[in-house]
């Protein structure tokens, strides 16, 4: 009996097919859209945690500048020099790194190739704050560092760009004119949350890039590495304890640089698309209900349309349950189908948009399946109200009906 | 069979009150082939809704097969007209659409008999009102006396002990008209089907064993014929 009504209403949609497609539309783009943002949704967030990833576990950034929002750092803000370091490497504990650093942009040359990077002077914690890989030979040694020997450690883009085809490591590239030997090229990377090329980059230790390279003894950032997620908390407040007086700062006066969690900012990011997907939920929600009204609607004029079939069925004997039954299915069948076509819709739409995101295309069968489950949902809602309607038809007013 | 007792039905109500039967007896034997005749208004679409348990009567008792039926649910007498009754209409009244063979299916699906049977059950209901062969036609393919035949069909394809016919040769002519009766009546004579037909057709009711006249709310005039 079940399995007749099916076929009945799956016969009556395709009989009035342009007239279904067009009543579902609601439904189309409230499933559409639900599965769109959805699979949006998990693909941001699976990027936001692999960029949480990439910028080291635990990490805190220590910069000079303000704890206000926007770039740290001004050309007017103290930046750290050596005591600072030296003092949070006593001070601070359960921490795996603590890695010093300062950047430019510059310009390396290769054979007659050149490409502009970004040039990192630092220590050999660096590898380890930052979770950097090495594709082949390894870190500068600390040797290297305390004598400021020219050697650097280059990035995948920089190999590809001005070395290609040319086994790297034992090169001697030119980095605004200074010659430096390649001991090391890291793993890749990939972009930074920020959009950035993370792997078009040149680390050397500090001391060779402060005298060559920058010409000062400035350091712009400090990296550090908690041993645990647990340690970040308590990490932080010495940093900032220690740094404090190592910068002779009064008991009341502001901090003049901050101690940033890279997990906050990764889970203030995350919080944001969790916002807008709430926010076009909504906008689904109400595409959902408008779908609903409209199936109630359509089953209200089938009914009507179908009076005289409803009173033959009534006058050989059906029920009135199965003539309720009959129309429930109906609807519920019609609001599958929606359910189905914006399913197909909703993977198009999140397949093209995860292409211009970049992000990765995650289609969830669980998602996949609530919205079926909520399409049907709203048939047996939406069209219980015309379906009783037809089951409580007199049978000789409705053998009656033109 | 049929037993009406003292049936009356009132329709409106206050000052519009009409009086459609009144105090109406009416006895039916199983195995005849009872023809209700009368003039429109006379009340004998009223008696056919009530016979056929589509209506229930404002006073009076209706016996069925000797089982008191006036008051049952409406289930129940979905269930009555399920089991034990067929209907033939004046106007076809078969799915538009459909096929013959899925019309006739229509009551058996809601008895829950499975595909095979029901399709063999049709198929023999078909054949016997002569439409082997039509069984994938829609009504739209077919002539107004085989839509009838499927509407037969589909009436006697429960095995009703009665059928109940509202003017069933009204849109045909003269000569399917006739067709329609002998099928009706060898139904009657070969299967022993009861048979209760409203007609407004003199040369119709020539068909049946017993000819009643309606005239206002009453049985005006009952003839029986007897056969040799």
């Amino acid at each position: 009996m079940l399995w007749e009504s099916v076929k009945l209403a799956m016969r009556s949609v395709r009989r009035n097919l342009l007239r279904s497609v067009l009543t579902l539309l609601g439904i189309v783009i409230g499933v559409g859209a639900v599965i769109a943002l959805m699979t949006i949704g998990s693909g941001a967030t699976q990027k936001i945690s692999a960029d949480i990833a990439k910028l080291g576990s635990n990490m805190l950034i220590v910069r000079p500048g303000g704890q206000g929002p926007g770039p740290p750092g001004g050309n007017d803000a103290r930046s750290f020099n050596e005591r600072d370091v030296d003092a949070l490497r006593k001070g601070v504990r359960n921490v795996r790194a603590i890695a010093p650093s300062a950047n430019k942009q510059s310009t390396v040359v290769f054979d007659a190739t050149s490409s502009d990077v970004t040039v990192t002077g630092t220590d050999e914690a660096y590898f380890i704050a930052q979770d950097w890989s090495f594709k082949a030979g390894g870190t500068f040694t600390e040797n290297d560092v305390r004598a400021a020997n020219n050697v650097c450690v280059v990035g995948t883009t920089v190999v590809s760009t001005v070395m290609a085809g040319v086994e790297p490591l034992g090169q001697t590239i030119r980095i605004d004119s200074m010659p430096c030997t390649v001991v090391g090229v890291l793993g890749s990377k990939g972009q930074s949350a920020f959009g950035s090329d993370q792997d078009n980059t040149i680390i050397m230790p500090l001391r060779t890039f402060q005298r060559r390279i920058a010409g000062n003894t400035k350091i712009a950032s400090i990296a550090v590495s908690a041993n645990s997620p647990a340690d970040v908390k308590p990490a932080q407040d010495a940093i900032t304890e220690i740094l404090r007086e190592t910068r002779h700062m009064g008991k009341s006066a502001v901090e003049d640089f901050s101690v940033r969690d890279m997990t906050q900012i990764a889970a203030m990011m995350s919080s944001t698309t969790t916002i807008m997907t709430g926010l076009l939920g909504a906008v689904a929600a109400v595409s959902l209900l408008v779908g609903g009204i409209g199936i109630m609607n359509i089953m209200l004029v089938s009914v009507t349309e179908r009076t005289r079939e409803i009173g033959i069925r009534l006058a050989i004997g059906a029920l009135a349950s199965q003539v309720l039954t009959q129309f429930l299915v109906e609807a519920i069948v019609l609001c599958l189908f929606g359910g189905f076509l914006g399913v197909l819709l909703g993977l198009g739409l999140a397949g093209l948009a995860t292409v211009f995101l970049d992000v990765p295309f995650t289609p969830d069968p669980r998602v996949m399946l609530m919205a079926f489950t909520i399409s049907g949902l709203i048939g047996l809602v939406f069209g219980f109200f015309p379906a009783r309607n037809a089951a409580r038809l007199d049978p000789i007013e409705a053998l009656r009906h033109e | 069979m049929i037993s009406l007792r003292e049936i009356s039905r009132d329709y409106g109500v206050g000052d519009a009150r009409v009086k459609a039967l009144a105090s109406l007896n009416l006895d039916i034997d199983a195995g005849s082939f009872v023809a209700i005749m009368g003039a429109s208004g006379s009340g004998k679409s009223t008696a056919m809704n009530i016979l056929g348990c589509l209506d229930r009567p404002t006073h009076g008792a209706y016996l069925f097969n000797g089982v008191n039926v006036t008051n049952l649910s409406r289930d129940g007498r979905a269930l009555l007209r399920r089991n034990y009754l067929g209907f033939v209409f004046q106007g076809f009244n078969l799915l538009a659409r459909t096929t013959a063979l899925e019309n006739v299916e229509l009551p058996l699906v809601y008895r829950g008999l499975s595909r095979a049977t029901r399709h063999k059950q049709a198929l023999a209901a078909l054949l016997a009102v002569g439409l082997n062969g039509r069984e994938s036609h829609t009504p739209g393919e077919l002539s107004g006396g085989q839509q009838q035949r499927v509407a037969i069909a589909r009436a006697i394809v429960t095995d009703p002990l009665v059928l109940l016919a509202d003017e069933p040769t009204g849109n045909l002519d003269s000569e399917r008209s006739h067709d329609i009766m002998r099928l009706l009546q060898t139904l009657n004579r070969e299967r022993g089907i009861t048979i209760i037909m409203v007609t407004h057709e003199a040369d119709m009711a020539e068909y049946a064993t017993r000819v009643i006249t309606f005239a206002d709310g009453h049985v005006a005039q009952d003839h029986a014929k007897v056969f040799a």
